[in-house]
Parts: C-alpha cells; structure tokens; sequence
C-alpha cells in the first residue's frame, strides 16, 4: 500500500471517476430497460382490467383494441347480479376472518406453550408438529372428505374452515418468535403475580406482533385463494368462494368474458391491497421462516 | 422422542438466563401447558395428524364414494404402476412441468433479483408489482391467461397483425398447452422467489462487491463469485420450496386447459381429483395422494443432498 506513487493514484481515480460515469449512463438504461419489462409483465392484469370495461360484443374484437366503443364501468355492477358475485365475496371474506382469527389465536396459544412451559413430552409433541408441516394439503383432500361427510360437514362454512386452521405452520412460527423475547420481560410482570394468561396477551402478544402479522397476512392469502378445497367440499352457491364461483362462471360458457374479467379484478383487490399494505410483513416473513405463502 | 423435559430443558434454554434456579417446582406446568395447548393440540390431532395417517390407510382400500372401504392391500399401487397409462401420463406431464419450471423460475428470478437490486430508484415498486400475480387468485390470474391465449383473443390478434397468419391454438395443441402452462406459471409465481433473492441479495456486504470491482472483476465475474455463493442458502432454499409446490401443480392446468388436449396436461393432483371426485375411487385417489407425497420426499431428500455440495455456509 505505502509504495503506491501518486501518478499511479491519479490515474487509478480517474478511471474510477469514468467507471462510475459509465455505471451512472448503464443505470439509466438499466432503469428504462427494467421498467419495460415490468410493463410488459403486468399485460395480463392490465388486459383483464381494460377488458373488464368493454361492451360484451367488443371482446374479441379483430385487431384488439385496449379501449372498447364505450367504457362501461356498469359491468362491475352488472356482475354483482348477473352471478352471486356478492355472494361469493361475502363468503370468501368470512372464510378467511374466521380462519385466520382461528389460527392466529390457537397458534399463540400453542406457541406460547411451546417456549414458555414445561412439561413433559414437550420437544417430542413440537417434533411431531414439525414433522406435519411437510405434508402438502392435496395428500389429505381424499380422507378430509371422508371425515367431512362422517362430520355431516359438506357444504357447510366449517367444512371451509376448521380443517385448514391448525396446521402447525402458525405455531412453529410464533414459537420462533417468542423463543427469542428475553425472559426479562416475564419476571417483572411473575413478580406482580400474573399469570400465563396476562403475560401472554399483555407482554408476549405485542412484542411478536410483526410476526403475528406474518402469519395472518399468509393465512388470509390462503384462506382467499384455496380453489381445491372448496371445489371438492362445496356444491351450492350458499357456500361457494370467490376462486369457485369464478371456476364456474368460466366453465357455464355464455362468453361473458367482460364480466368474468370484472369479477377477476374484484377477486384481486383484497389480496393485492393486503400484500401492498404489509408487504414488509411479507418481505420479513419470505426472508425469515421461508415457509408459507405458496 | 418422548424426552423428558421436565428436566431435560434447564440446560437446554440458552436464553433463559436464571430460571434454573426460579423453577425448582418439578412439575413443570403440566396443567397450564394444556390448557394452552388443548385448542390447537385437539385441532391438530383431529384435523391434521388424523387425516395424514388416515391417508395412509385409505390408501391401500377400495372405497367408492358413499360406499364403504374393503381392505385392498397393495393392489392400488400396483394398478397405477402397471396397468394405468393415465396415471403414468398425469405422472410424466408433472415431471415435465416441475424440470422445466423449476429451473425457469430461478434463473429467471435470481436475473431479475440481480437486476432490481442495485441503484433502481423505486425499486420497491418494481417488487411489489412482481409480486401481485403471487398473491391473487390462482383461477383469475388463469382465467385472464386462457382470455387471451383463444384462437381469436388478444394474441392471435397481435400475431395476425404481425405475421399476417392465425397463431396455433396454445391451449387446443398438445405441443404447445404445457408450455403454455409453465410460462402461465412462471408468470405467476416468480415473484415468490424474487423475494427471497431480493433480500439475500441485500445482505451481501457492499464493501465486499466494491473490493472485487476495484480489483477489476468485471460485474459478471461479481455475479458468479461472489453473489450467487454468498446468497447460495437463499437459492437453496427457494429450489426446494419451488420443488416441492410444483409437483403439487393444479389450477394452472386445471383452468387453462382442463388438463387437455387429451392428457397433455393432466398433472398428478388432476388425476388425483378426477379419480376421487369424477370417477369415486376414494382408495385410489388417496393411494395417488400417498405417491405424491413419497415423490416430493424423494426430490426434497435429493435436493438436501445436493445441497451439502453446492451450498456455501459461513
């Protein structure tokens, strides 16, 4: 180091100073490049979206056109009643509030239980839990109907709910989280005499909070869009899910392709403004415990 | 595995600095611990470790929807093996889609991770935006795929105004419907994965890249050395999550082509819906559901394998 000469160090600088010229001109190209491959990315969403506005008889129109005679923003009224679209949102939402209010209060729990208490078979029970978490729902359909139908369960709203609620993903990452809150915290609140119950809903519930909103942002987006389920477990538009009812408008023809374009963009909103909304949620939950969000 | 924790875990609680001596009382918390545990443990049992096992055993019955099961010992797995061709296609389309998505979703996201994270202004936006098509549902983004992909939708528009000629059927063609079901997918679920490439990609020391620049490696040189080792955990990991829910490959098909044309495109969990649910044979679906459950085993036990010798730790 102490025998580089001066002109040696100019010259090092100056071509440091182009290098970062040059890179400075690649990222504004890079920039251009990347923003149009984004645009072209989102062609779908952005076709579903201008084809949603169209007049019925505007959708295949030869060449394509991105804007149809009239825009008809009517067709997202039209499809509230031309299938039970309402419905179908209506029920999707209380499947996923419920579900994942499910989750979120027995995973706590459990996970408390996990890295709080002692007891015995403690590491064997987690192991087993663990051992679940590998086993994809599909494995499962075939006997989860079966009991369904012992239950007297099919098409019903529990039927959506309770078989997908305690799956071990919740409480293995809750436990996670609590395992890493320094007991501190616990001793003042033990000293004041509280008990498990006051220390996990005053103390441990706020400080894993991030996490408990990584859990319910995955679990929503889970509850939403499950389609094998509820394809299965339910036959009557009084049950039927939004990714359900939007299989069956596909599948009845009438080429109302407008309006199944409408009803997609509706299906969207919730999940997309939920992941815009905690996306760093999100982003910590991906980096973090790797599992989930499919 | 049945340990006993009672004792086992004052050692064992590297955190719990002082609590050896605070929690003399040998019991534990037994009762608490079940009163905690008791809604999520019973759930768990009935909905989750029952069903799994339950699998299993319904596996290896005859059971017709609404009828009742007889023992069938091996003979459903024989019969998918020897004497089902539909089951061996649905088999080789899920092989074909999880070799060629896989290797596509990586490469294409590890690029665009790259390519997103230096000195892009927004480039939170351009994230989120690659991600939407991940977290909406898998039949819209579909739906919107099949729209277009009809023998006179948007593409056979744009590809008579180019070409001057109709564009082959996508979705009526065996050559190209499974294609079309990987591109669909790969559209779909890059985004999960750029994620992941995303972050890692963050947490490699800046100082260390400019060290490597300095020293006049060149920024593909900067990639292959330095980055992908470095961030090679990530990549693992999202190899093997990106394995094991591909072989799991369902709506795509499903929606798009309905598993057609013919079988081009039956996938194993198509084949497992259609033997339970069109054709009733619940034993046999769930012995498909136990294959499946094996073949992602196997590919994830390979995949750990590999990784031991690929896989950069510090």
């Amino acid at each position: 180091m102490s025998r580089v000469d001066v002109p040696v160090m100019a010259r090092k600088t100056e071509s440091l100073k182009a290098r970062e010229k040059k890179r400075r001109r690649r990222g504004y190209l890079s920039q251009v490049l990347l923003t149009l491959f984004v645009i072209a990315f989102m062609a779908p969403l952005v076709w579903m979206l201008v084809t949603s506005l169209k007049p019925g008889g505007e959708v295949f129109s030869s060449p394509p056109r991105m804007v149809g005679s009239q825009v008809l923003w009517s067709n997202y009224l039209e499809v509230w009643t031309y299938v039970s679209f309402g419905r179908y949102m209506l029920n999707s939402f209380l499947v996923s509030v419920v579900g994942t209010t499910l989750v979120v209060l027995t995973s706590l729990a459990s996970a408390y239980a996990f890295s709080r208490l002692r007891f015995r078979g403690r590491d064997g029970l987690f192991f087993v839990y663990l051992g679940t978490l590998m086993v994809p729902q599909e494995v499962v359909v075939i006997p989860m109907y079966l009991f369904m139908t012992q239950l007297g369960w099919v098409n019903t709203f529990q039927a959506l709910i309770v078989p997908w609620a305690f799956a071990a993903f919740g409480t293995f990452l809750l436990r996670q989280a609590m395992l890493s809150v320094p007991r501190e915290l616990e001793d003042a609140a033990k000293i004041d005499g509280a008990n498990h119950f006051m220390i996990l809903a005053r103390i441990m519930t706020p400080v894993v909070k991030p996490t408990v909103a990584v859990l319910v942002v995955f679990t929503f987006i889970g509850y939403w869009n499950n389609f094998l389920w509820p394809l299965i477990i339910v036959n009557d538009p009084e049950h039927t899910t939004v990714p359900l009812g939007l299989n069956g408008f596909i599948g009845q023809g009438g080429g109302q392709w407008q309006l199944i374009m409408a009803a997609s963009t509706i299906s969207m909103i919730p999940t997309a403004a939920l992941a815009i909304a905690l996306q760093r949620y999100l982003i910590r939950g991906i980096s973090l415990t790797g599992l989930g969000g499919r | 595995m049945a340990l006993n924790v009672v004792e086992g875990t004052e050692e064992r609680d590297v955190r719990g600095r002082g609590i050896a001596s605070k929690n003399r009382r040998r019991r534990g918390d037994g009762r608490t611990a079940a009163g905690f545990l008791a809604p999520s443990l019973g759930g768990f049992a009935i909905f989750t470790l029952g069903p799994i096992i339950a699998s299993i055993v319904v596996a290896f019955t005859v059971w017709p929807t609404g009828g009742s099961p007889t023992a069938a010992g091996f003979s459903n797995f024989v019969r998918l093996f020897t004497s089902d061709p539909n089951f061996i296609q649905s088999l080789k389309n899920t092989l074909i889609f999880v070799f060629a998505y896989v290797p596509l979703n990586i490469v294409v996201s590890l690029a665009l991770a790259t390519w997103i994270s230096p000195r892009i202004r927004g480039q939170n936006a351009y994230r989120v935006l690659l991600f939407i098509p991940v977290v909406t549902p898998m039949v819209a983004n579909a739906a919107v795929w099949q729209l277009a992909l009809l023998p006179s939708g948007v593409i056979d528009g744009i590809w008579v105004s180019v070409f001057g000629v109709h564009a082959p059927n996508f979705l009526g063609s065996p050559t190209y419907a499974m294609a079309v079901v990987v591109l669909m997918s790969l559209w779909q679920g890059l985004g999960y994965n750029l994620m992941v490439f995303v972050s890692a990609l963050e947490a490699v020391p800046e100082s260390m890249l400019e060290a490597a620049a300095i020293d006049g490696a060149s920024t593909v040189q900067q990639f292959f050395q330095i980055k992908v080792p470095m961030i090679s955990p990530a990549i693992f990991f999202g190899a093997t999550m990106t394995v094991i829910t591909s072989f799991q490959v369902f709506v795509q098909p499903f929606v798009l082509t309905a598993g057609g044309p013919g079988n081009s495109t039956s996938t194993l969990v198509m084949y497992l819906y259609r033997s339970g649910f069109l054709f009733h044979k619940l034993g046999y679906a769930s012995a498909i559901g136990v294959c499946l459950f094996v073949i992602i085993l196997v590919v994830t036990g390979i995949v750990f394998l590999a990784q031991k010798r690929l896989v950069h730790y510090e």
